[in-house]
């Protein structure tokens, strides 16, 4: 192992390597591209053994891995936005097949208005679709994640694709120090992928059949006990990961000074740094804040979730992407936890962040003076005033 | 029939009778044997044969979605490829015309141009049958489906069939051809060839669909040759570009006789108007007879007297008898491109060519001429008898 002071996006580049993927199939679409360009250069270089698809679409990247799956080999992919909109088809299918495959979620917003920064609209809209979802908060998470997105995908308890979501340019062009693994280290850690079954003229199976109603509710039923299962099995995957590489995660909720936290700061990503240092400033001011932080989404860490928050008295959530129409997905779903549950914190929510607007310490502050001794759903932290919304409001 | 031996394709699916689609699957696996892993579009072929826990398929198969079949089968190959299983295993792509020219047309282009080696088979049905009949890029003109119905406005599909072929040509594919069920041995050869060479393939076959074609589900394949016999549809073959084989047809019937028996154009024979739009169809078969050749030269026998010194024919025709014919030497006399047509039975060869049972050396798009066609007497709806009336040409030469 040996820090280096890299870009966000060669590091998992160079993570994905490690893994030695047999079949990678992309599209480029900005800010994804230094992670596929990099994983292109090594195949070129034959350090990487692995066919290296160019696609015509993300429909088609997605399209690729799943029938590479199919067919028994460690799949990989990347993409953000309208091209995780473009996926989103393949997506459900390729959860549907139970087929492992892993991807670098590179967060983007949206469009339309168009807009190539960050937020969470992206892998929020493909919630449902029977991924796993594990958001970094920074470039050594977003490699370390990926290791274990493998593991966990391709557990036979589990049987689940994975994708790793890191903010685009907070993090995927930002450069800053990350212990990058040894390959041997990996190769212990994750082992050669151990297909249960497989496309193959020895055996010859039927992968996506047509099922009936008789039949469907089953399959559902099915995969959300393996997500549920994925909760299990994260921990101990956490543990090999700390005996192997030294970093210890404990499960798939982080709790940041919440000793005698009275408020806490809900959310994911690299937002959650910036929020770790306005605890700081506001420890410092003498209140009693705290933060936690979702690693996992999906599997939604329902129980984890209400042990961090069960004893505080007020809650805050941080969404990056909008249900619009409703209101924040996280928000909506922390609420649901405490639904009828004695000890119900007060909880405020709202937006921050969206298609790339800054998030300071400054905003997390101001968040937590605009919902003191009230609580508000759904209100945009960070809107301007002084932006002309002609057409808009009316 | 000879040819239908194999099950590859297991019986007990839901298709419709007289699906032509189910018929050239078992027709398409049966050539391409079992070491073969398919991808198959959404679809009725898809519908029909994978009802879980039932499925038909004897081969590794795996449906995904409707449009991304040429990519799934795009990513099968690359891991065959990357773990060295590739070459021994095959791998075909298949879906309906609708998931071949329409909405999987831009991933079967990702796969051709990319180039990997994989067969792609278009099950051409000639519209969405599956959601109910609703037309595609490859309908053809004037047919009147749920969604280009035919009315006091319309008559039809305003287009005709899409040119995949060209399309999949201007993709630099090294094979690319049409069959139909009405011709299986055509078919089979071609699915063999096909898989004999490397790179991206694409097999157009074309399937009468009872259904939404509305016509009796006798008829699927009599109403598939009148298509290749009329022009409308012309079994073509290209190997690197070039046309290596067009079927010819000697006396290309009317188009009426192939429009007649099918609802899909019963409007245009509801009166006198209907006979500009089927002289328009009649337009579209002279433009493929004369784009690919597909008039035979008609072979006018050359009387030549006998005269003193000469031969008699009856002399000629028993120094003929005396030829001996090696089986490759026979395959040379398959009726094709005005090719006389020779057959062998019990060792004797009999000359066809003049019998309309055989044209193009086709007999019923079950044998093909220029093979020894023994063993498949036994399957015939005739007895050898129906021999005696071709001349004999020669012996067969026994192996050695
Ligand atoms: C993205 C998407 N759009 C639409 C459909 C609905 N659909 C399923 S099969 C089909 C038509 C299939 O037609 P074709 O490819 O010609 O095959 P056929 O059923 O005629 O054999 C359609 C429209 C779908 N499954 N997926
Ligand atoms: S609708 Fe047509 S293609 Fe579909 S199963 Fe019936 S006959 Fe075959």
């Amino acid at each position: 192992m040996a820090k280096e002071i890299l870009e966000g996006s060669r590091a998992v580049a160079r993570a994905v390597a490690m893994c030695r993927p047999q079949v990678i199939a992309a599209y480029p679409i900005t800010p994804q591209t230094h992670i596929v360009q990099e994983l292109a250069q090594l195949v070129a270089d034959g350090e990487l053994a692995a066919e290296y698809v160019n696609v015509e679409s993300e429909h088609s990247a997605a399209s690729v891995i799943l029938g590479a799956s199919a067919a028994g080999v460690r799949v990989y992919t990347s993409t953000t936005s309208q091209g995780m909109l473009l996926m989103n088809e393949v997506l459900y299918n390729l959860a549907g097949l139970r087929l492992p495959a892993v991807m670098t979620c590179v967060n983007r917003a949206v469009s339309a208005p168009l807009n190539i920064w960050n937020d969470h609209q992206d892998s929020i809209s493909v919630r449902d679709s029977g991924w796993m979802q594990f958001y970094a908060e920074n470039n050594q998470e977003a490699v370390d994640l990926l290791l274990q997105a493998y593991r966990l995908a391709e557990d036979h308890r589990v049987l689940l694709p994975a994708m790793v979501c890191m903010d685009g340019y907070i993090l995927s062009h930002a450069w800053e120090v990350v212990d990058i693994p040894t390959p041997a280290a990996v190769d212990t850690f994750l082992p050669p992928y151990p297909p249960l079954y497989r496309l193959d003229t020895e055996n010859p199976l039927t992968f996506g059949a047509y099922a009936e109603p008789d039949k469907y509710t089953e399959t559902r039923y099915m995969m959300q006990e393996a997500m549920n299962r994925a909760l299990e099995v994260l921990p101990e995957i956490q543990a090999d990961f700390a005996r192997i590489f030294g970093r210890r995660y404990q499960g798939p909720v982080e709790g940041y000074r919440l000793e005698d936290a009275e408020t806490v700061f809900i959310g994911m990503g690299s937002t959650m740094g910036t929020v770790k240092e306005a605890v700081d400033a506001l420890r410092q001011q003498g209140e009693k804040v705290g933060a936690v932080r979702l690693i996992a989404y999906r599997p939604f860490p329902a129980q984890a979730l209400y042990a961090a928050l069960q004893r505080v008295r007020q809650a805050i959530i941080f969404d990056r992407a909008v249900s619009l129409g409703s209101g924040g997905p996280l928000a909506t779903e922390v609420r649901a936890l405490f639904q009828s549950a004695p000890d119900c914190p007060a909880i405020s929510s709202g937006f921050l962040g969206l298609g790339g607007r800054d998030v300071t310490e400054e905003t997390v502050i101001n968040a937590y003076a605009q919902t003191r001794g009230r609580t508000v759903q759904g209100i945009f932290f960070d809107l301007r005033h002084d932006v002309e919304m002609e057409g808009v409001e009316g | 029939m000879a040819i239908m031996e194999d099950h590859l394709f297991a019986p007990g699916h839901t298709a419709c009778s007289g699906c032509g689609q189910a018929l050239a699957v078992r027709l398409v696996l049966r050539a391409a044997g079992s070491n073969v892993i398919i991808a198959n579009a959404t679809g009725c072929l898809e519908i029909f044969s994978s009802n879980y826990p039932y499925s038909s398929w004897e081969v590794p198969w795996i449906h995904s979605l409707f449009e991304n079949t040429a990519a799934v089968a795009s990513g099968i190959e690359a891991a065959l490829r990357i773990t060295g299983r590739l070459g021994n295993t095959k791998v075909i792509a298949q879906g309906g015309d609708g998931g071949t020219a329409d909405i999987g047309f831009g991933s079967l282009s990702g796969m051709l141009e990319r180039g990997h080696d994989v067969l792609y088979v278009c099950y051409d049905n000639e519209a969405y049958m599956n959601t109910g009949i609703q037309r595609s890029g490859l309908t053809p003109y004037a047919a009147s489906t749920t969604t280009s119905p035919a009315g006091k406005q319309s008559w039809g599909k305003p287009q005709g069939k899409k040119d995949m072929v060209g399309l999949a040509l201007a993709h630099g594919a090294p094979y690319v051809a049409t069959a139909s069920v009405g011709y299986p041995h055509d078919l089979d050869r071609k699915v063999k060839r096909a898989l004999e060479i490397t790179g991206p393939k694409y097999l157009q076959i074309h399937c009468p669909c009872p259904l939404g074609w509305r016509h009796d589900t006798s008829l699927t394949i009599e109403i598939a040759k009148l298509a290749v016999q009329s022009g409308l549809f012309p079994l073509l073959e290209f190997r690197d570009g070039e046309l290596v084989q067009a079927h010819k047809i000697s006396r290309p019937r009317p188009v009426e006789e192939y429009l007649r028996p099918q609802g899909r154009f019963a409007h245009l024979f509801a009166g006198e108007a209907g006979q500009e739009q089927i002289a328009a169809i009649q337009q579209i078969a002279e433009r493929n007879i004369a784009r690919y050749g597909l008039r035979r030269q008609e072979r006018t026998a050359a009387k030549v007297p006998a005269t003193a010194g000469e031969v008699t024919t009856e002399e000629k025709a028993a120094r003929d008898r005396e030829r001996v014919f090696t089986a490759a030497e026979l395959a040379g006399f398959d009726g094709r491109e005005g090719r006389p047509a020779y057959l062998a039975y019990q060792g004797l060869v009999y000359d066809v060519s003049g019998s309309s049972l055989w044209p193009d050396g086709d007999h019923q798009g079950m044998h093909q001429a220029g093979e020894d066609l023994t063993a498949a007497m036994a399957d015939a709806g005739h007895g050898d008898e129906i021999l005696a009336q071709f001349p004999v040409v020669g012996r067969l030469a026994r192996d050695i």
